[in-house]
């Protein structure tokens, strides 16, 4: 009896070993990984502000209004006036279908007496 | 544990037969059980102590072996935490009041040299003055070899700059990371932001510090680590700043004029939409300040003309001494002055513009309306020069105004130190005493709001707490309505847009001549203040528009009054903004065809 418990704990040992070793390989590659992206992300967000900078001085509003000058004959844009305003009056909604004429009767029978 | 009996019988029999006495048995066996307890509690203390012992020797081994760790062990990040993006952010990026980004860092490099690394000094000198046109190759060889082991060669390069430093390829020819300041909108709010530059400076980072505006104003909170990637959000409106600095730009130069200023201000909350100063610059590269012995600060483009600009504001003055005789129940606005000109006070002759006489008697509104000097001075001498002073100090024209800007604090209007009847008659029509437009505008904006005092602010307020009754309701309102009519009948007749109903009052002060070329007041050079509300009918927003040495040339002879220049472009700075502001025009309605007028006749 006491032989094989020798045994199987050595093997234990041997298998906890094995499996420590590949945990440690593991976690390092796991940590060279995270470092990675970490730095990624820091490249990306660099980029990120880059880009928020790049937006805000493309869409300045010195070019934009260049840029409606030159291209005034395609957009026809011009700044807000006052004039601008609607009213929902200007809109044109659809007529209101006429009274449908069947018989001369309905007609005179619409009319108010004299 | 068996008990022994203290006096057991067998041992008492045989003393007693012996003729000894039992109790020194009972006392023996006494002794000894007190002997017994006495060790059991002595080692069971033992026990503890030693148990107590182990534990703090373990505790304390813990805590030094760690700190010995701690001190012996390389600092390292943990490498398995995410980073933020706080670290990033050195300092906070400002937006405008929409979210639009005014001013943001960029990551960019600088370049430094260790000329004792280099090959060639002579041929990297050549090539750097090749590139940057601003280096000169000799005086740069001459540093590079005079035995020095470090020098800056530039603090921002751009991406292009630093290809070409790096082909040159020289290993003496080094950068380092630096974060610069960007303002994307280049002029457009330059005095509202003023600058950043470096402060100190490291090969592997350099602070940011902010040189002026609201950048030098809020250094602390644009630099709290803990507010880095929360933006900075200003009241100034983007496209509102930029219609406003379009029209006050083309204003400025249509009316010949050196310099001009504009704000734009909400009435209930004292957010400022619009600040202009022309001239301006570029903040990403700002100018030198003027340091001549002749040169004055004010003709430099860094002046704030809106907040640092001190002037004698003229007539605009007129609506303060008039709602006050309101306020004080002194007069109604139909009441009679007396405005007979040239009104002699002491050895003072009071006149009127161009010698006119608009009396002999001219009620109040007309007063206003015509911008009469005599009748104000004769509701300021009923006022008195106390109750006067203590108005305009409720006003806050005492007191440099509390804007987030640098340059603000140091902006103090002039103030007569004595305060005789004569001030109180020339203060009463804007002249004596000096102020910025900044504290105009807060003043017409407490006009405007009904009489409740009004904090100009720089910075987007969500809940903007009531201020302090400075008058009532109703003197607040008749003063608006007399601002209207200069309008519509007075002397700011071409400040009328369609729809918007604005109210206001012109103001034209001579410019003070220097002590140097025999001081009094220039003839020919003015500046010109329009000072609007509109619309008059429920008043939003405040609107001042100053231009320094204005002159119209478009009539037979040039004419230097606030109606023919400022109030224009004033009106033109309405017509352009009040849309983008979303406030609708209140115009009758036009219908386009017939079909549908008969419709709007029907409903």
């Amino acid at each position: 009896m006491r032989p094989v418990i020798y045994v199987l704990s050595f093997l234990a040992v041997m298998a906890l070993a094995f499996w420590a070793y590949r945990e440690n390989y593991a976690t390092q590659q796991a940590l060279r990984e995270v470092s990675g992206l970490n730095r990624e992300i820091a490249g990306l967000r660099e980029a990120l502000s880059v880009q928020r900078a790049e937006w805000a001085y493309l869409n300045r509003p010195d070019r934009l209004r260049e840029l409606a000058t030159l291209n005034f004959d395609r957009l026809g844009l011009l700044p807000l006036e006052p004039e601008q305003f609607g009213d929902p009056k200007q809109v044109a909604y659809p007529p209101e279908p006429l009274f449908n004429i069947e018989q001369p009767v309905n007609v005179s029978g619409e009319e108010e007496p004299l | 544990m068996t008990r022994t009996p203290l006096r057991p019988l067998a041992r008492i029999l045989s003393a007693r037969a012996n003729g000894e006495n039992p109790d020194t048995i009972e006392r023996e066996n006494l002794r000894l059980r007190h002997e017994e307890l006495r060790d059991r509690s002595r080692n069971r203390a033992e026990g503890r102590l030693l148990l107590l012992g182990v534990a703090f020797f373990m505790a304390f081994t813990i805590i030094g072996g760690r700190m010995g760790l701690l001190a012996a062990s390389q600092p390292e990040e943990p490498r398995a935490a995410a980073t933020g993006a706080e670290i990033l952010n050195q300092r906070a990026d400002i937006t405008d009041r929409n979210g639009r980004v005014l001013a943001t860092n960029l990551l960019t490099h600088s370049l430094y040299a260790h000329p004792k690394d280099m090959v060639d000094p002579g041929r990297v000198a050549r090539e750097l003055a090749a590139i940057f046109p601003e280096l000169d190759a000799e005086a740069l060889q001459k540093r590079f070899t005079d035995g020095r082991s470090f020098l800056w060669v530039r603090r921002k390069l751009s991406p292009e700059q630093m290809q070409a430093v790096h082909d040159i390829g020289d290993p003496g020819l080094l950068f380092g990371p630096r974060e610069m300041r960007l303002y994307p909108n280049g002029r457009l709010a330059a005095h509202v932001l003023g600058g950043a530059s470096f402060g100190a400076e490291g090969v592997h980072s350099a602070e940011v510090i902010g040189t002026a505006g609201i950048e030098k104003a809020l250094d602390a909170r644009l630099r709290d680590p803990a507010k880095g990637t929360e933006p900075l959000t200003l009241s100034i409106d983007m496209t509102v700043q930029a219609a406003t600095h379009e029209v006050l730009e083309a204003g400025m130069k249509m009316m010949n004029a050196k310099g001009a200023a504009a704000i734009l201000m909400d009435v209930t909350s004292g957010e400022i939409l619009s600040l202009v100063s022309l001239p301006d610059f570029d903040p990403n590269d700002r100018p030198q300040p003027l340091v001549g012995a002749k040169d004055d600060p004010a003709d430099s483009p860094l002046f704030n003309r809106a907040v640092q600009g001190v002037y004698e504001l003229g007539s605009t003055f007129k609506i303060f001494t008039a709602a006050q005789a309101l306020e004080l129940g002194l007069v109604n606005p139909e009441t009679m002055v007396d405005a007979n000109a040239p009104m002699q006070w002491g050895k003072h002759k009071i006149k009127e513009f161009q010698g006119k006489n608009y009396g002999p008697l001219l009620s109040v509104t007309d007063v206003i309306v015509k911008s009469s000097n005599v009748g104000t001075a004769r509701l300021a001498l009923q006022i008195g020069g106390l109750r006067q002073q203590a108005f305009l100090k409720s006003l806050g024209f005492f007191d440099a105004t509390p804007l987030e800007l640098v340059e603000a604090p140091g902006a103090k209007p002039l103030i007569p130190a004595r305060w005789p009847e004569i001030v109180t008659i020339t203060t009463s029509y804007g002249h004596g005493m000096s102020a910025s437009p900044m504290h105009l505008a807060a003043a017409y904006a407490t006009i405007a709001n009904g009489g409740l005092s009004v904090t100009p602010t720089l910075l987007r307020q969500d809940r903007p707490g009531p201020g302090n009754r400075i008058m009532s309701e109703k003197s607040a309102d008749a003063a608006v309505s007399m601002l209207r009519q200069v309008v519509t009948k007075g002397t700011a007749s071409m400040g009328e847009v369609p729809g918007y109903a604005v109210a206001g009052k012109t103001g034209t002060a001579d410019k003070p001549r220097p002590k140097e070329l025999g001081g009094g007041y220039y003839k020919d050079k003015v500046i010109n203040t329009f000072a609007s509300v509109f619309p008059a009918n429920d008043p939003k927003y405040v609107l001042i528009v100053t231009l320094d040495e204005p002159v119209e040339t478009s009539g037979p002879e040039p004419r230097r009054t606030a109606g023919w220049t400022a109030v224009p472009v004033a009106a033109e700075v309405i017509r352009r903004t009040a849309p983008l502001l979303g406030l609708r025009p209140a115009v009758e309605f036009v219908a386009p065809d017939a079909l549908l007028a008969a419709n709007a006749i029907d409903e």
